[in-house]
């Protein structure tokens, strides 16, 4: 049972340390192995492609993750003290954000906002006193589209989290604080706040890694602005290059931090949350 | 305790906070889950407009047309449950060796190295399988060592490798999480009353284990039903899912209609294995096992 453990392991690590090693090759061809080299690295760092893709891919994590993290901790605070049907339809929302395919809400995002778009542009050439029709703002999707579609995700991933946490809180604190007239401000600065940090920072941390590795919901609303994902994925079906493997190994070796201090931050604190 | 005008205005005041704190995250759902589904919904009704797009119609056309994209839900509904239950088989012994023969000094350790996997780029651990199963890795050495060609990429068995090794992270872990939690004693108990190993596993542990399974199931289940990449990158248009259509009808040939009957059949599979999920887990009393 043990060889059967080693064995599974290898098959989960293997794939990723073929990545990194091949990322040192200095042939030219991604198969076979001539030596140690980071030359790639080196041609990935002086690609203007690729850096302008890093580029769409931090702002749109940045800013997805911090939307998400904000609106999805309100609304957990906020879902605490709600009963009926108003916290049956959140919950029931949060599940389906969760639970449909990225595709079908890249498609239903990608449909619905270009049908939105096409009646509010239309609205603008009308009004808009300007005898050029080039000078009429215009919307389209990019930044904007892919922020929104990111955050859904995220939103509901970080009520689920924040929620779990306030789950596992020790209510007797709160109604403390309360008894001892703190102001309902007070209160939450000083004891609600802390108590819930960690999971709030682990889900601002894993709604920026889902953002910065997603492709499928990327690829129908990112318009013009190629994030990262979507350069690897056309790079891939260009070929095959050792650069892959090096913004391969990158991207592995950022997600890897992020992910150890979610992990480490949702331990932190006596009472363990259900989340893990 | 306060006087009764007080406490109504604080409570008045109480339920404006609350409404101010859900708006921005009801406006969203509304925004970006309900309202485009909805635009699904109406789109799957209606026809394509010439030039690629939606005109408006009220039929049921595209839904009666669904087979013309047969073969992508063929492989969809054989190689989904196939892949379930391969990742199943290969987690359930990795599950129980760390929830029952590990040490607590290192389960939690070796926990998490099976669930890191699962949050890095998928993308880029399904590019490593098509570097490892392509003409230059496997292949290659399988012909030097003298098996003869041998063409792994592009198969249905690749695309089951991928599926495995993109999935199996998050089968292992509600099984663990079950076998965890169950009581040792009952296995003791079995083995005084004469039972053998195997019969103690048959008879308590696994139906004892069965919401952790019944979860992992349905969460890779559900995953796999919309997958897209893996038979893009591994399949190569030669093993497609429904995922592949569904870019294929909305980003080529722009047929949205068609497109939305498409997506809709795919959520309505899935909320029926939901539901069936929820009879299930229901029947074994199971807890909801949180994943994140």
């Amino acid at each position: 049972m043990r060889a059967y453990a080693i064995a599974i392991y290898l098959f989960l690590y293997a794939p990723i340390a073929l990545i990194v090693l091949f990322s040192f090759n200095s042939g030219l061809s991604a198969s076979d192995f001539r030596g140690f080299s980071i030359a790639w690295y080196g041609k990935v760092a002086g690609n203007r492609f690729v850096l302008e893709a890093v580029t769409h891919s931090l702002i749109v994590a940045a800013a997805s993750a911090t939307l998400a993290t904000l609106f999805g901790t309100m609304a957990a605070l906020a879902l605490q003290r709600v009963t009926g049907w108003l916290r049956a339809v959140f919950d029931g929302l949060t599940y389906v954000a969760i639970m449909v395919p990225g595709i079908v809400i890249g498609i239903a995002t990608l449909i619905a906002l270009v049908t939105a778009f096409d009646i509010v542009n239309d609205l603008l050439l009308a009004i808009w006193p300007a005898d050029d029709p080039g000078a009429v703002p215009q919307l389209a999707l990019g930044y904007g589209s892919i922020i929104a579609a990111h955050t859904l995700f995220s939103l509901a991933l970080v009520i689920v989290l924040v929620r779990a946490r306030i789950a596992g809180m020790d209510r007797s604190l709160v109604e403390a604080a309360t008894d001892l007239y703190a102001t309902p401000w007070g209160t939450f600065r000083q004891v609600t706040l802390p108590l819930i940090l960690p999971a709030v920072v682990a889900g601002f941390l894993l709604s920026f890694t889902f953002s910065f590795d997603d492709f499928v919901i990327a690829f129908f609303v990112a318009g013009s602005k190629t994030t990262l994902p979507i350069y690897v994925f056309a790079s891939i079906r260009r070929g095959v290059t050792p650069e892959i493997n090096a913004i391969g190994t990158v991207v592995l070796l950022v997600s890897l931090l992020l992910l150890f201090s979610a992990q480490i931050l949702l331990r932190r604190g006596a009472k363990p949350t259900r989340a893990t | 305790m306060a006087k009764a005008a007080t406490s109504d205005d604080s409570a008045k005041r109480r339920r404006r906070w609350t409404a101010l704190l859900l708006a921005p995250a009801g406006l969203w759902f509304l925004a970006l889950l309900v309202m485009p589904l909805a635009v699904v919904v109406v789109f799957s009704l209606g026809e394509r407009a010439p030039a690629g797009g939606y005109a408006p119609a009220l039929s049921l056309a595209n839904y009666l047309n669904l087979p013309a994209r047969w073969t992508a839900f063929r492989n969809t509904l054989v190689l989904a449950p196939i892949g379930t239950l391969v990742c199943l088989l290969a987690a359930y012994p990795l599950a129980y060796f760390l929830a029952v023969r590990t040490s607590p000094r290192y389960r939690l350790l070796l926990l998490i190295l099976v669930i890191v996997p699962f949050w890095t780029s998928f993308l880029i651990r399904t590019y490593a399988w098509m570097f490892i199963l392509g003409g230059r890795g496997l292949p290659a050495l399988f012909e030097w060592i003298g098996f003869g060609e041998i063409r792994l990429i592009n198969t249905p068995l690749s695309v089951l490798i991928g599926i495995v090794y993109g999935y199996l992270p998050l089968m292992v872990f509600p099984i663990f999480v079950s076998l965890e939690r169950l009581d040792k004693r009952l296995l003791e108990a079995a083995a005084d009353l004469g039972s053998t190993p195997w019969r103690s596993f048959r008879q308590v542990t696994l139906p004892l284990s069965a919401p952790g399974v019944i979860t992992g199931c349905m969460l890779v289940f559900i995953l796999l039903m919309g997958e897209y990449l893996i038979p893009q990158l591994l399949g190569g248009g030669k093993v497609f899912f429904i995922g592949n259509a569904l870019v294929d009808l909305f980003l080529q040939s722009r047929n949205w209609p068609y497109g939305s009957a498409v997506a809709m059949s795919l959520v309505i599979l899935m909320l029926a294995t939901v539901t069936l999920y929820l009879r299930l887990t229901r029947r074994y009393g199971g807890r909801d096992v949180s994943l994140l």
